[in-house]
């Protein structure tokens, strides 16, 4: 009933190409924005924040990379979580090695980095198809564990190739609580989020769909695959690599290779299954989701005192993500993303849906 | 010594190598059937070994537990078939490879919740010890597996090639609806082929069970049979073995004469490197048929 | 035919073309020729090489022997993009629209090669790239209006029917402002409504735009009455070559489709 456009007429392309079209959704949108950096910060507790606020903007933020490279190029990646590790070890060695190496530049270069390894492990791209390249982007996901673990200088020669955060800051303000790291991770997310839809939505965006669909087809009237898809890989990469910034420094504050390993990678890919293939918003909903998921199952083990095994629960977990993974594949292969579109759509017309 | 030294490394390698093919084979037969790249194959691997010493702890004799492990992959198999991939006919070969990668967590979740997450020793009764081949040491077992691996080739070739249900195994791979049109169940050959891959399972869970433990981590040699298949190709048997013995081979000198110099642990990642240099050369695999495309 | 049409030079000569896909042969030592502003259409038998003819003119193909002389260059080995970038479009047997995109997006694809704005500021949406983004949407709405198919605008292609899905397709090539349209059978499968209005849609480009066109189609009606000229292949060999009139009559096209013998 208030979700309604009648009365909102488009006198203009530029209108009629908007983000979001409709002005529920802006004013939605909005105040959203207002509600996670003024109202949140304040109200939330540290636990929402480092427990669950922070977790699922950064897996947001990985996501969206992934759905770049997957969802919209339709390049299979299986080394997502390689990239978030070049993107945290570079990140840390601008850090460490560069003295008063601001912040924010450190994490731009240490994206950067994860972009040049992208294009270089997306450059078989260009003669194989389909799984043989999430094949192949296996090789990026063992190598580049690989090296992180077995070549100390990445991690500043510390014995178990595990990096710790050095003190941050930005402008001088120190980011050392929960709310500031919230406030950083979300601007950083809220920013990159945006310019993933922009790019969704011009040219680029049509080229990376246009490949996806029939890469014949884009050729013939013009794309240049070389330069599409190795853009795709830069910057999935450089998405995936901030994350993985994100991740080691705001999230965990050490961390070493292995939080990076092929479980991350798939985890990620889970994401964006759920959430909606080819969507900016499917990446937040998958997101939400898979951080939300062992939530519940551990509240549900509480509510059992202890009737229930953390193995037990564990093992559920397990059957309940491949489950739906099946489940999202079969019933509604566009994801969450995809039902919300729906429900949205049903709402256009309620009550008077003919 | 020094030849022999190599002799030992390289004929070590080749008969590890056999171990990658048995899982790759798991791998080529489902998807020259029905098109469908199985990742679920290791966690099928999993669930096999788990459930025969599970069987087996219950006081079931080997025999038996094997056959009932049998009729359970078989079952499994074809259950897969029927719930997770019937529903995604004609769905692009990326969906359905995402689907087994859902299909693994399932299979590893489910495994591990009715047989318990223990690691279990699995003993076949052959001893894990070398003996000397004009002073190259072998593993015994090693040979006992080739052996296996040997014969569960040979009758699945002959399987393909002699008999009534292998020729119209073979024109299902070749063409659906062709194969439909000339009256061959699809759907029938389908679930055979999911019930034979489960069958392959149980012999390769069996395998690096005795070898490994049977453990969490026999799912990751799906991840040591993917390099396999890039290299041989992803329909072709012969390729698988090829494949195999060429990655086992390649990993373990790699491992000794080129690991001191990198700092070791290269058997991660050395397989997948050689088969993407190799993609690269020959994108459809060392047997693999060239695919033209029409527009 | 309209009286302010003049067919021009030659534009495109295909030289002793022969392509062969592992042991068979699908196109052997064809020459042809094709001039500005003209009609042209290949006919021939099903697998008389037609689509490997106009696969090898956009660089979808490479052939073995011989070349393509386009607008005086000879080129060697060129991608189909490059092709594009000259004024090459096209459209396919089977429709090879992105099925994932609207309408609208499928056209405004065939305006990237216009589009120069870089990454980073279609990331920001900022300056050049918004500036495109509304220029080229304006374009696109205009061969949306020639096409008649306004109201289809905002739906996923996937749902639309057939001949329309045919439609788009001319749109997306249209789009690109080409100089040369080739047609891989922009008219099989429709019923005799839907011929017509592609026919007009057809003529009108040649007309309006100037587009040189090369068809291929099976209609023999529809090919005589829109055709300046008309080339014949069977068995990826070509047999004839003329105007309407001059095929209708030529000995060996009549053969090749009464299944007479040579």
């Amino acid at each position: 009933m208030f979700y309604r456009e009648s009365g909102q007429f488009k006198s203009s392309y530029a209108a009629d190409s908007a983000i979001f079209t409709i002005a529920q959704d802006r004013v939605f949108i909005a105040a959203l924005l207002a509600l996670s950096f003024v109202a949140v910060p304040g109200l939330a507790s540290d636990y929402l924040l480092s427990g669950i606020l922070i977790p699922f903007l950064i897996l947001s933020l990985a996501a969206l990379g992934l759905n770049i490279l997957t969802g919209y190029a339709g390049q299979l990646s299986l080394g997502s979580a390689a990239f978030m590790a070049v993107g945290a070890f570079a990140t840390y060695n601008f850090m460490i090695r560069i003295p008063g190496m601001p912040l924010l530049l450190a994490l731009f270069l240490g994206g950067l980095c994860a972009a040049l390894v992208g294009v270089a492990f997306g450059l078989p791209s260009l003669r194989i198809k389909g799984f043989y390249l999430a094949v192949a982007t296996l090789a990026a996901q063992f190598f580049i564990e690989w090296v992180f673990t077995k070549f100390s200088w990445f991690s500043n020669d510390s014995s178990s190739g595990v990096i710790s955060a050095p003190a941050m800051q930005i402008f001088g303000y120190p980011i050392d609580t929960p709310a500031s790291k919230y406030l950083l991770t979300l601007a950083i997310v809220a920013f990159m989020a945006l310019a993933a839809k922009n790019m969704a939505r011009a040219s680029i965006g049509r080229a990376w769909m246009a490949v996806r669909d029939m890469d014949v087809a884009a050729e013939v009237i013009g794309i240049r695959m070389l330069r599409t898809k190795l853009l795709a890989f830069a910057i999935s990469s450089f998405y995936c690599g901030v994350a993985g910034a994100l991740y080691a420094f705001v999230l965990l504050g050490t961390v070493d290779a292995q939080a990076f390993d092929l479980h991350r990678s798939f985890q990620i890919l889970f994401m964006i299954i759920i959430g909606g293939v080819g969507s900016i918003l499917g990446s937040f909903l998958g997101a939400a989701f898979i951080v939300l998921l062992p939530i519940c199952l551990n509240l549900l083990g509480q509510v059992f005192h202890g009737a229930i095994s953390t193995q037990f629960l564990a093992n559920l977990e397990m059957m309940l993500f491949g489950g739906l993974i099946i489940f999202f594949l079969i019933v509604e292969p566009h994801g969450l993303a995809r039902l919300w579109q729906i429900a949205k759509e049903k709402l256009r017309v309620w009550p008077f849906p003919h | 010594m020094e030849w022999q030294f190599f002799l030992e490394v390289l004929v070590g390698g080749l008969l590890a190598g056999v171990m990658y093919s048995l899982v790759a084979l798991g791998f080529v037969l489902i998807y020259k059937a029905s098109g469908v790249f199985n990742f679920a194959q290791g966690a099928m691997v999993l669930f096999a070994a788990l459930s025969f010493v599970s069987i087996q702890a219950m006081g079931v004799p080997f025999w038996l537990a094997l056959l009932l492990t049998l009729v359970l992959m078989v079952a499994l198999g074809v259950g897969i078939e029927r719930v997770v991939l019937r529903p995604l006919v004609n769905q692009p070969p990326i969906t359905l490879f995402m689907a087994t990668i859902g299909l693994s967590f399932f299979l590893e979740g489910l495994a591990q919740m009715v047989w318990g997450t223990d690691v279990h020793g699995l003993e076949l009764g052959i001893a894990d010890e070398p003996f000397d081949v004009a002073g190259v040491f072998i593993s015994k077992f090693d040979l006992f597996a080739a052996a296996v691996c040997g014969t569960l080739v040979a009758t699945l070739a002959l399987f393909f090639s002699k008999t009534k249900l292998g020729r119209a195994l073979r024109a299902v791979a070749d063409d659906h609806q062709a194969a439909m049109s000339v009256g061959i169940p699809l759907k029938h050959i389908w679930a055979i082929v999911w019930g034979v891959a489960g069958f392959v399972a149980l012999v390769a869970g069996l395998l690096w069970g005795s070898r490994l433990g049977v453990q969490f981590a026999l799912t990751l040699v799906v991840l040591k049979a993917l390099p396999v298949l890039i290299l041989g190709g992803f329909t072709s048997v012969p390729g698988a073995i090829v494949g195999g013995l060429i990655i086992g081979a390649g990993e373990k000198l790699a491992e000794v004469y080129l690991g001191p110099f990198l700092s070791g642990g290269i058997e991660n990642w050395f397989p997948y490197m050689l088969a993407l240099l190799f993609l690269l050369v020959r994108p459809e695999g060392l047997f693999g048929e060239k695919h033209i495309e029409r527009v | 035919m309209n009286p302010h049409r003049k067919i021009g030079d030659v534009i495109l000569q295909a030289e002793a073309i022969s392509l062969s896909f592992g042991g068979v042969k699908a196109l052997s030592n064809i020459s042809l020729e094709v001039r500005e502003h003209e009609i042209l259409s290949i006919i021939g038998p099903n697998g008389a090489g037609k689509s490997s003819m106009l696969n090898v003119i956009n660089g979808v193909y490479h052939p073995q022997q011989g070349h393509v002389v386009y607008r005086g260059k000879t080129r060697e080995r060129m991608r189909p993009h490059e092709a594009a970038r000259q004024g090459i479009a096209r459209t396919f047997q089977n429709i090879a629209l992105f099925k994932g995109m609207s309408v609208l997006d499928n056209i405004m694809t065939g305006r990237n090669l216009k589009m120069r704005a870089n990454f980073i500021q279609q990331a920001l949406y900022w300056g050049r790239a918004q500036r495109e983004e509304i220029a080229q949407r304006a374009y696109v709405e205009k061969i949306i209006d020639f096409l008649e198919i306004q109201h289809i605008r905002k739906t996923p292609v996937g749902r639309l029917p057939y001949g329309l899905q045919k439609r788009v397709e001319l749109a997306r090539a249209l789009a690109a402002e080409p100089s040369m349209l080739l047609l891989d059978e922009p008219m099989a499968g429709m019923n005799v409504e839907e011929k017509q209005d592609m026919c007009r849609f057809i003529l009108d480009v040649n007309d309006e735009f100037g587009t040189t066109i090369v068809l291929i189609e099976h209609d023999m009606g529809v090919v005589m009455d829109i055709s300046d000229r008309i080339v014949v292949l069977d068995y990826g060999k070509k047999i004839g070559d003329g105007s309407p009139d001059e095929i209708r009559v030529n000995p060996d096209v009549i053969a090749a489709y009464l299944g007479g013998s040579h």
